[in-house]
């Protein structure tokens, strides 16, 4: 290369880098764990997860009051409420107290008249009045006789007990001294309602901060009183939380590490930080592409960062060492092309993947590692002395190459290895995927714990089974949810399911509340039919006049909306049942196994769809959420496996065709190995693999295909000494990769730790299988 | 004739006194040796705003230590099954509620008073009333008044009476002055 097409080079790179920096500059960087949930592939999959991250549910945090005793909570329960009920960050504030409870109470009772189901024309002539109130004395009668007694007056015809029936059945959380406590009666608990959607991570995270922080200074506080919360805003603020720090840490960890061993190989500062420029420069460019290509770059593609500095700095290592003599080694830069080639390769098909995150490393990586490349390819050459003062690396060379030597004569271990693993495979019975989506979340097995006893604690229905829908407007999707209640009414009356919600129970259609307006008799009527139905009943009608100025006054009441629910505890239920978005509404009416029997908690969903078609309503969807959630799984291990696959194939293409087909499998064989291998020793450890442990073997045979070429290129091998140098050259570069992977591979980040060990403990793998496999005699000993 | 009817005087007078004397131990171990047993009952409840009384009719099922059913057959079929801690209300449609005891100190005080005088549990009765016995073992009254102000505002006094083990009425006084009364024929017990 002449000096002025350094000079040029040198310009473009400074351009390259200048412009990098601005995008990054400009480039919004998000860490929540959303990248790392899949782009779902159908439209209902979609919605789903959209409600579960996005929606009302997600809005609901649940809190628990611990330590201290039970009067000191209850203290610190009803001062927290009366804190944050009056801050706009909180659409609703609960823990149970009479008050709330109250306002629904009386909600319900206030507008029996326009909520109960019952309200119908010939509920409300004489002969029915007359059965109506038959029933409330038969009621009164019976085990319930207290309550019933006292809304006799009046609501004779029972529309209370019509409406409180929709609730039957609910499990409800335990009270004592009038608030919400805990099952085991040790903590005291509350719900809120955030004001933001799960959208706004960081507003989210500004209200849980607002929690805390009043809790932290409510007067007079125990000491030994704590505050803990759960929901699915809590999870994505602390996951974002950790996933920032383990960015930081790994970044620094990871560049601290690879310093130290560079230093120690090459042992000279200049070429230290000469080695480190394509590092440098291919990881401005890769978040410059991922910023451009995504608009946003996620904080785990920072992480994997620390990946490219154990791949980038590889090629700096191979340069150094093995010009260390002065001269190029022949066809140094083929090989390197080649290497290059095979990992663009694998990180291509990276590209693929319905997960955003996999995607952006895709792209990071392929960026980065080209960018590397090219600047060590034209870049560094012009910037290195004429002599590399290098330190002498034939004493740990040869003994290097005496080692590889013993390697090389022990293939046999190849074998061996090749059958221990597909032993273990065969015999291990075990499922070696793991289909559960939090497999991936980094959520702590406590917090788990935590959520799962705080939603035992709420009586919170876990939203398995779920009807949904979707319509144009509020009324058409009410209207819509009461057609869909008859039929679960009756599905519930078989015994198919449980239980149920639906929105109309809180807020029923305006055509509804119209209708039965339209049914209650005009107050002399009213009054008439009434004498009728009582006579020869044990009440008589002066004691009911309550009840008649009730119906004349619903007559003509204002009809509900949702407003009226302000306030109480029903709204933040109506809000999770109906969801107002863009254009449309979503309903969502939640269903309840009957918890008997074999399979009590599990809903026949094929009966409730058969039930629902019947009844013109095919438009509602009945989704078991679990299924749905392990099916999106599955799909994705499945579209993984296809894209690992496809990837190692194409790399194996690009191997034959360019090396001829002996000398590609003399590459492939020892690369299968190390894959199996890995998958083997996971397998025996009941580790269960998921997509990102199948990433991470696509990785292992992108690298470990450096090696192996390096080891098998016959036509570099000059004399002993520049073989010597190469293969210096490869365990160096080895040992950077497996420090930057295993560095990834104890994060408490699941997403980063699966690639991280997968890849270390498989790259090591893919150096030693080589070296016995692809790696040819010196000729001195041949 | 003077002896013997002095003898007879001392007697009866013996047994006067030991029947006036039935203590609250001596009946709790009395009931306490009942294993189980079930009775029909009939209810009645006086309420100020109906002119008539409300009945109800049903059967009644006990099984030492804590399982206590009530069947109601008439006129609506329902069923209350208390067991340990967990109390279900069955409906005519099949519908089932649960609740916890523990929940709900009000219904626990409600139907301990019950289930404890029938397993003779009088630490179950203390806990939730004031206990006053009258009467001898053929012929006893046991007056319950609840501790709790809650339980005060609802109840006003439960009066159980009865023949040796066996209890023949329940009456609840309500703190509003309408009240209930529930007469018990047994049918077997052991």
């Amino acid at each position: 290369m002449t000096l002025r097409h350094h000079k040029l080079a040198l310009v473009v790179w400074l351009a390259l880098m200048l412009a990098s920096v601005l995008v990054i500059v400009q480039t919004r960087f998000v860490a929540d764990l959303s990248a790392f949930m899949p782009k779902a592939p159908s439209a209902r999959q979609q919605m789903l997860i959209d409600q579960l991250r996005d929606g009302a549910i997600a809005r609901i945090v649940l809190v628990g009051i611990e330590g201290s005793d039970e009067a000191e909570r209850g203290r610190l329960s009803r001062l927290l409420v009366s804190q944050l009920a009056h801050n706009p960050r909180f659409t609703s504030v609960q823990n149970g107290d009479s008050q709330t409870q109250q306002r629904d109470q009386r909600y319900f009772f206030d507008n029996r008249y326009l909520l109960s189901p019952a309200v119908t024309p010939q509920r409300f002539s004489a002969d029915g009045m007359r059965t109506a109130i038959q029933d409330t004395l038969d009621a009164m009668s019976g085990d319930a006789g207290l309550v019933v007694k006292k809304i006799l007056p009046r609501d004779p015809s029972g529309e209370t007990l019509q409406i409180l029936e929709q609730f039957i059945g609910e499990s409800q959380p335990h009270s004592s001294n009038d608030i919400w406590v805990s099952r085991d009666g040790k903590r005291a608990v509350l719900l809120l309602q955030l004001a933001e959607s799960g959208l706004n991570t960081d507003a989210q995270a500004e209200a849980l901060a607002d929690v805390q922080q009043t809790f932290g200074r409510l007067p007079a506080r125990h000491a030994d009183t704590r505050l803990v919360m759960s929901g699915t805003s809590v999870m994505s603020v602390a996951s974002r939380n950790i996933i920032k720090s383990e960015v930081e840490r790994l970044a620094a960890l990871g560049t601290v590490l690879v310093v130290a061993l560079l230093l120690l190989v090459y042992r000279s500062l200049p070429l230290l930080l000469l080695g480190l420029i394509p590092v440098l420069s291919g990881a401005l460019v890769g978040v410059a592409c991922v910023s451009l290509g995504f608009g946003h770059v996620h904080g785990l593609t920072l992480g994997f960062g620390t990946t490219l500095i154990g791949e980038a700095v590889d090629y700096s290592i191979y340069l150094f060492i093995q010009r260390a003599g002065g001269n190029e080694p022949r066809h140094f830069w083929r090989t390197i092309r080649l290497g290059v080639l095979t990992s663009i390769t694998g990180f291509a098909a990276l590209m693929c993947s319905s997960f955003p995150g996999l995607s952006q490393l895709g792209l990071y990586s392929i960026s980065g590692l080209v960018t590397a490349a090219l600047v060590t390819r034209y870049i560094l050459p012009g910037l290195m002395p004429a002599h590399l003062n290098l330190r002498d690396l034939s004493g740990p060379g040869l003994r290097l190459q005496q080692g590889l030597d013993l390697l090389t004569r022990m293939r046999w271990v190849l074998a061996a290895a090749l059958l221990a693993a597909v032993a273990v495979l065969v015999l291990h019975k075990q499922d070696i995927w793991n289909r559960q989506l939090n497999a991936l979340s980094s959520i702590s097995k406590q917090q788990n714990q935590l959520d799962a006893e705080l939603r035992g604690d709420l009586g919170g229905n876990d939203m398995r089974y779920v009807a949904s829908f979707s319509a144009p407007d509020q009324e058409s999707a009410l209207q819509l949810a009461e057609r869909s209640r008859r039929v679960l009414l009756q599905l519930q009356r078989q015994g198919v399911i449980g239980g149920f919600h639906t929105p109309d129970e809180l807020l029923p259609s305006q055509a509804s509340q119209r209708a039965r307006q339209a049914a209650l008799p005009v107050a002399a009527e009213a009054s008439q039919r009434l004498q009728q139905a009582l006579s020869g009943m044990p009440l008589s009608a002066d004691q009911l006049q309550g009840f008649l100025a009730d119906v004349e006054r619903s007559r003509s009441q204002p009809l509900l909306n949702r407003q009226s629910l302000q306030g109480s505890a029903s709204s933040v239920l109506l809000d999770s049942m109906l969801i107002k978005r863009a254009n449309s509404y979503l309903v969502l009416m939640p269903l309840r196994p009957t918890g008997e029997g074999a399979q009590g908690d599990q809903i026949a969903l094929d009966k409730v769809r058969a039930a629902l078609v019947s009844q013109q309503l095919a438009q509602v969807t009945v989704i078991d959420l679990l299924e749905e959630t392990t099916a999106i799984f599955d799909s994705y291990t499945h579209e993984a496996l296809l894209f690992s696959s496809l990837g190692s194939l194409a790399i194996l293409l690009l191997l034959g065709v360019t090396c001829g087909w002996v000398q590609a499998v003399r590459v492939t064989i020892p690369l299968g190995c190390a894959v199996l291998c890995v998958v083997a020793i996971f397998d025996a450890s009941g580790i269960q693999l998921t997509i990102l442990h199948l990433v991470g073997l696509l990785l292992v045979v992108a690298i470990g295909s450096n090696y192996a070429l390096f080891f098998a290129n016959k036509q570099q091998l000059g004399n002993e000494t520049e073989q010597r140098q190469v293969e210096v050259s490869l365990v160096v570069a080895n040992l950077a990769t497996v420090t930057s992977f295993g560095l990834l591979g104890t994060s408490s980040v699941p997403v980063l730790s699966f690639i991280g060990s997968t890849v270390a403990l498989g790259a090591l793998l893919a150096l030693v299988f080589s070296a016995m496999m692809a790696r040819i005699q010196p000729r001195a000993h041949a | 004739m003077s002896k013997t009817l002095a003898g007879l005087a001392v007697l009866l007078a013996a047994g006067f006194c030991q029947a006036a004397e039935l203590s609250v131990a001596d009946l709790m171990q009395m009931l306490g040796q009942k294993k189980s047993g079930t009775a029909t009952f009939v209810e009645k409840k006086y309420i100020a705003m109906l002119k008539q009384p409300l009945e109800s009719s049903g059967e009644l099922a006990f099984r030492a230590p804590d399982r206590l059913e009530k069947r109601t057959l008439k006129p609506k079929m329902e069923a209350v099954v208390l067991e340990g801690n967990k109390l279900t209300l069955e409906r005519s449609d099949g519908r089932k509620m649960t609740v916890a005891l523990s929940d709900r100190p009000e219904v626990a005080a409600f139907v301990e008073s019950i289930r404890a005088t029938l397993s003779g549990d009088r630490g179950g009765l203390e806990r939730f009333y004031t206990l006053a016995l009258s009467g001898g073992a053929e012929q006893w009254q046991l007056n319950l008044t609840p501790l709790q102000p809650r339980m005060q505002k609802v109840i006003s006094q439960i009066r159980i009476a009865g023949n040796q083990a066996q209890v023949k009425t329940i009456e609840f006084l309500q703190a509003d002055g309408d009240r209930s009364e529930m007469a018990i024929t047994g049918t077997s017990s052991k």
